[in-house]
């Protein structure tokens, strides 16, 4: 067997079977207690037999275990013979084997027994009814507060993944800025402020644009028109736009996806301004009529 | 002193639950007492067949006399009968026609008892329901002390029952929820009573190490050691364990040992190992963080019991109250009873190794306080002693005689379930 040296007495299995019970209720939100399930089902219950709806007093009748109490009676093998007179009483006791020489009651008290018996199950089975139907009802209020508790939680898993989704799109879109930031810094050190800039490739309609991950270059464009737009606020602001600098809008006939994806997304390669106005010069920038509500 | 210690089958190879119980209570009262076996030649208790040989055996060191079975179950006979007197408002004949069904319906065995009542100071019968039980307290019954092995089940309810727990000298319970259960069925609280379970062998060293070695086993897991079957609650445990799994961040696997009469799910993390030497079932228990014992019915869970007595805790199906009183008695163990509470007990254990550990150890006092064989041997000696010491006070409910032909088929008895339904519920408060 085993020794032992930790401090057994620190630990309580009812404590922890309530702080077991008390994490389940908080992950679940709302919950019942089998006292409360039974109340809510009660309440159920008496509306499922609403009187106006079904008949007045089913309730009762049901409970009472049928439609008219019926008043039982015990048969026995002496029913038959019975007197409250004890010389009568005597007297068919003395005469009931000529009674029987002319015909078998036995058949007969078998079959009131048997009567009798049928009738008390009969009470029995009402009452068994009522409390199966009242289970029964028991069950699908337990079982409609669980539906509403899992589509509580099914939305909550829902926009959580909504969230982290979105929430990951904005980290590889950060990623993919950074990485082009760098690749686009040292061409730039290296160039003069008026030096050609490297022919930017034409927009390319169709899903080529937009392969291979449109949501991330999407994210990426973004960023990267935020940051234009923090430069051009620094050299002048809004007043250094080119006019009607907007009309390109969906030039390459993909609309505000083509235009993110598109060569637009190239521009940190030449940095500066100018690489910007020659690629709206050639058509392929175009920023957007949000991009200007942005501003 | 002598005893007599009388069960329905016998024998090293059978492995049923009342029946290991009674060879290892009689090998270790044995110390104390000249102790012989009475039971029948069967040894499947389906059909009562007569496989051994009538006669005297000798089973480690014990003497064992064996008598033959008049009859084979009938299942469907006994099937009807159950029917009718389990759910049926039914009679005295009725009651006598099950417990002949039930078997095994040994009259040389009885005969045996009652002609040789003064060769023993005391008769130990084994399973309140069986047939050797009742007609053999009724042949002796101021020598007669019972271990009625009762669980929640409609056999409890039968009427016939009634006069066997109140009449015969002695009961002896193993759990205090058996012993509320009996109570309440049978209103027997004067009869002298102990609450007595069953000791272990549980080996000095275990190898934790071996035994994930051998299996290749890694990281933590959960152990379930018996028969792999749905009265056993294990397709409860698979589908809690599956949804767990899914829906756990936790490495916790699942390993399985026992013959298995249930298909296993296909599951990466749960393990079948099949039937385990002793060996390994300790070296396994030991190895893991917790053993799970999703069963519903229980009358003791020795395997619960060795699992405390190895450190281990226990995480048990809380709808069974032996299970559920156990561990809180103990203090070694969690329960649960919905899909929440499993998941919510199973993550607390790899969460808090410190504390689990913790629990284990309170097992392992608990088990050393209670269930340890000194102690069991003691308690039995010392009711038996008490026995001894009392004259029998004569006329008890089973000297009288059995109702006559036409009282005997009155319809009058209730069905034994809605005896049952009324009978307390719940783990047991007093210890």
């Amino acid at each position: 067997m085993a020794d032992f040296n930790i401090r057994s007495d620190s630990v309580n299995v009812e404590q922890i079977m309530q702080q077991i019970r008390a994490k389940i209720r908080e992950k679940r939100g709302v919950d019942y207690t089998e006292q409360q399930i039974r109340e809510l089902a009660a309440v159920k219950l008496e509306r499922f037999l609403d009187p106006q709806k079904v008949r007045s007093g089913l309730l009762e009748q049901f409970r009472k275990g049928g439609i008219s109490p019926l008043e039982n009676y015990s048969f026995e093998d002496t029913t038959l013979f019975e007197s409250h007179r004890a010389p009568l009483r005597w007297i068919r006791r003395l005469l009931r084997p000529i009674l029987k020489l002319q015909f078998n009651p036995n058949p007969l008290i078998h079959v009131l027994h048997m009567q009798a018996d049928i009738n008390t199950r009969q009470t029995q089975y009402t009452e068994i009814s009522y409390e199966l139907l009242h289970n029964l009802v028991l069950e699908t209020t337990r079982l409609s507060i669980e539906v509403k508790n899992l589509k509580m939680r099914v939305e909550s898993m829902s926009s959580r993944f909504d969230f982290a989704e979105r929430r990951a799109r904005a980290l590889e879109g950060i990623v993919q800025y950074r990485s082009e930031e760098k690749t686009a810094e040292a061409p730039a050190r290296g160039r003069a402020p008026h030096a050609q800039a490297p022919q930017a490739p034409p927009a390319q309609p169709g899903p080529s644009a937009q392969a291979p991950a449109p949501d991330a270059d999407q994210a990426a464009g973004i960023e990267a028109r935020r940051r234009r737009r923090r430069r051009r606020g620094r050299r002048g602001g809004p007043t250094s736009r080119v006019p009607g600098e907007g009309a390109a809008a969906g030039a390459n006939g993909t609309g505000d996806e083509a235009v993110s994806s598109g060569p637009d997304d190239q521009a940190p390669k030449s940095g500066g301004r100018d690489d910007e106005g020659r690629e709206r010069a050639a058509g392929t920038d175009a920023p957007t009529a949000p991009d200007r509500e942005d501003q | 002193m002598k005893l007599a210690v009388v069960v329905q089958r016998y024998g090293t190879a059978i492995a049923g639950g009342a029946e290991l119980h009674a060879r290892h209570v009689a090998e270790h009262l044995s110390k104390y007492a000249e102790v012989e076996v009475l039971t029948s030649c069967a040894r499947d208790y389906v059909t009562w067949r007569n496989e051994l040989p009538a006669g005297r055996d000798v089973v480690n060191g014990l003497m064992v006399r064996r008598f033959p079975v008049r009859h084979r179950r009938s299942v469907e006979r006994f099937g009807r009968l159950s029917a009718t007197v389990f759910q049926q408002t039914h009679s005295v004949a009725d009651e006598l026609a099950w417990l002949d069904a039930e078997g095994p319906t040994s009259p040389g065995l009885i005969e045996y008892i009652r002609s040789n009542r003064d060769a023993y100071d005391f008769f130990l019968f084994w399973s309140f329901r069986y047939y050797q039980a009742y007609y053999g307290a009724r042949a002796v019954p101021d020598r007669a002390v019972l271990v009625p092995t009762a669980e929640r089940e409609p056999a409890i309810g039968v009427s016939l029952f009634r006069p066997l727990l109140n009449g015969v000298r002695g009961v002896v319970y193993l759990t205090p929820e058996e012993r509320d259960l009996v109570n309440g069925a049978s209103g027997n609280d004067s009869i002298p009573s102990i609450v007595a379970g069953s000791g272990s062998e549980v080996p000095e060293r275990v190898e934790p190490g071996r035994f994930r070695q051998k299996y290749g086993i890694e990281g933590p897991f959960a152990i379930y050691v018996g028969r792999i079957d749905q009265n056993k609650g294990c397709d409860e445990l698979f589908d809690f364990f599956v949804r767990f799994t899914r829906s756990e961040r936790s490495p916790m696997q699942l390993v399985l040992c026992g013959n298995s009469i249930l298909p296993i799910p296909d599951n990466p993390r749960i393990r079948h190992l099949g039937f385990v030497p002793d060996e390994d079932k300790f070296d396994g228990i030991a190895a893991s963080e917790l053993l799970v014992m999703p069963s519903y019915y229980e009358s003791l869970s020795i395997v619960a019991l060795e699992a405390w007595a190895t450190g281990k805790p226990v995480l048990a199906n809380a709808k069974c109250d032996v299970l559920k009183g156990q561990c809180l008695r103990s203090n070694a163990g969690l329960f649960y009873e919905t899909w929440d509470e499993f998941a919510e007990a199973l993550s607390w254990f790899a969460r808090r190794p410190e504390q689990a550990r913790a629990l284990g150890a309170n097992g392992c006092a608990y088990f050393r306080r209670h269930y340890a064989w000194p102690v069991v041997e003691k308690q039995y000696m010392d009711l038996l002693d008490d026995l001894a010491r009392e004259k029998p006070s004569g006329g008890g409910p089973l000297s009288e005689p059995l109702p006559g032909w036409w009282q005997r088929r009155k319809l009058t008895l209730p069905p034994a379930e809605y005896v049952l339904e009324r009978l307390p519920k719940g783990p047991s408060r007093r210890s």
